[in-house]
């Protein structure tokens, strides 16, 4: 098997858990690399108690950022802002379990930067993922 | 009339294709529209320069200087001899394609147009020609048109021909598309554009390194080109420009070489085509690129067209046979060596990537030709490119994988 291509990522591409729009929402917020096409929307919702209550992705693109953005959507539900807050591009390559290169890092990172958009402003994102 | 190329003499010339991409794993190169592969000699070329040869040119008087000088300018020569301009006046070394092209909408653009006239483009452009008119476009106030591509990949030669209606002051279009692989008829737009009063300005970078050009048949008024696409070194290209087109205009970078004189209250520009050529050039870079030249002028460039011609036609016929990939652009009979295609379901990174594991390099994305893709409505897509050292049994290799792609996706 091709090790970018674990069975984790192409099952999540091909069966994502979190695939879908949520309405309503208290943040949604989407964005795309123009260099690949990939197109990622991100939705959440709170709970009471503070916590995401769901969260959820759509959108277009290659099986690394579409698998990503599944896995991390799922990671954040039961999470506080802060802690989504905390998230950091480590956890996801964590999540994916997959060494990347330069280019297709940009595509892992993706849903990251959508989700912290949502939630965070955009400024100060681009500032952490540098 | 031409001699085939002898596919296992060709590959010996370049070391690189000897090597593995991981143990076992055999390069295949399919992205020579990126950049292609260098050959021994020119290699060696520019490494016999650095041990023998060293020094600045067009100005020292002692023995290295004087040898650098006589190699760097015949180079400029030989290269103005390939493309077939009356003079070595006329070719002006850039960085690249792109600079060359920056240095018309600079000099030419800046000196000659004014608010309101039209500039007119392709759809088909890589961004290298389409940016630096937006952006002269901004400053100046200028209109830019674009002559639409066909749903067959090819330009719309009639719409053309109503667009020149508008009086284009300039008119730009490449000779061979860097996506679709289209090779747009010139001669027969050159022209009409000039009948229009337009000058022209071809973008060679893809057509060049892969077809006889020659610029008076043609009848162009400026061709752009890269060494790197045509077996020469990186960070060198060619302006070629019409003498008295190109004496008419200012200066495009200022410095040292581009001056006769200098006072502290002005400049004289030098004589062509140094007056183009601000700074230290890249010298062993362009010694390379005459190394490249003659390397192509022995094999003959009708023989490396057809060739292409040959893989090309086959690259199409057997990637027709893949269920699920569609490949964009024209017939093989009016294309150059290029297949840009989409397979369904999988998205052109995840297939370059599996490609890769089987070492066959490929480009995906939007080959900077954004607006060409959004006009087909696809994101991105898989580009193999071919060359001269290119053989039918890499195609097969890439078909192979293409269907261990689906297997994957499926």
């Amino acid at each position: 098997m091709d090790d970018l291509y674990r069975e984790l990522i192409l099952d999540r591409y091909k069966h994502p858990q979190k695939r879908g729009t949520l309405d309503p929402h208290d943040y949604s917020y989407e964005d795309d690399n123009p260099l690949c096409g990939d197109r990622i929307r991100i939705d959440v919702r709170m709970g009471a108690d503070g916590r995401v209550a769901d969260a959820s992705f759509s959108g277009v693109g290659c099986a690394i950022s579409q698998a990503s953005a599944d896995l991390l959507v799922e990671s954040v539900v039961g999470k506080t802002l802060e802690e989504v807050k905390a998230l950091s591009k480590d956890d996801v390559l964590e999540m994916l379990g997959i060494e990347l290169g330069p280019v297709r890092l940009k595509c892992a990172l993706l849903s990251l930067k959508v989700l912290k958009a949502g939630v965070y402003g955009v400024e100060e994102i681009e500032e952490e993922l540098r | 009339m031409t001699n085939p190329i002898d596919l296992e003499r060709m590959r010996a010339e370049f070391p690189i294709l000897e090597r593995e991409t991981r143990p076992g794993v055999r390069l295949i190169y399919l992205d020579s529209a990126a950049t292609s592969q260098k050959p021994r000699r020119v290699i060696e070329a520019m490494s016999s320069y650095y041990e023998q040869n060293n020094a600045n040119i067009h100005r020292g008087v002692h023995r290295l200087a004087e040898e650098s000088t006589a190699a760097f300018e015949d180079a400029r020569r030989r290269i103005a001899g390939f493309v077939g301009a009356a003079t070595p006046r006329e070719i002006i070394f850039t960085r690249n394609a792109t600079e060359a092209i920056n240095l018309v909408s600079h000099s030419w653009g800046g000196a000659n147009l004014n608010p309101g006239d039209v500039v007119l483009l392709t759809e088909m452009e890589h961004h290298s020609n389409i940016v630096p008119w937006q952006m002269l476009a901004a400053e100046r106030g200028l209109r830019l048109e674009f002559v639409p591509v066909t749903d067959a990949g090819t330009l719309d030669l009639g719409a053309f021909r109503d667009l020149l209606g508008h009086s284009p002051r300039l008119v730009g279009f490449t000779q061979m598309s860097n996506m679709l692989g289209t090779i747009n008829p010139v001669r027969e737009m050159a022209q009409l554009a000039h009948q229009a009063g337009a000058v022209v300005l071809v973008d060679g970078a893809q057509s060049v390194p892969h077809m006889p050009v020659n610029v008076a048949e043609l009848g162009v008024d400026f061709l752009a080109f890269s060494a790197h696409k045509m077996c020469g070194p990186t960070g060198v290209g060619v302006l070629y420009g019409r003498e008295a087109l190109l004496d008419s205009m200012p200066p495009f970078l200022g410095g040292g070489d581009m001056i006769k004189r200098v006072r502290l209250g002005e400049f004289k520009a030098n004589d062509l085509p140094y007056k183009f050529e601000a700074g230290t050039p890249a010298i062993a870079e362009v010694i390379g690129f005459g190394a490249a030249v003659d390397f192509l002028s022995e094999i003959g460039m009708p023989a490396v067209q057809a060739h292409e011609q040959e893989i090309i036609g086959y690259t199409l016929e057997r990637l027709a046979e893949v269920p699920g990939v569609r490949v964009y652009g024209p017939e093989a009979a009016q294309r150059g060596g290029v297949a840009s295609f989409t397979l369904d379901g999988t998205h052109p990174h995840d297939v370059a990537q599996l490609l890769d594991d089987r070492g066959i390099a490929v480009r995906a994305g939007h080959h900077c030709a954004m607006p060409i893709h959004e006009k087909f409505g696809i994101p991105a897509t898989t580009r193999a490119s071919f060359y001269l050292y290119n053989t039918p049994t890499e195609v097969d290799r890439l078909v192979d994988a293409l269907y261990h792609v689906k297997e994957i996706f499926s």
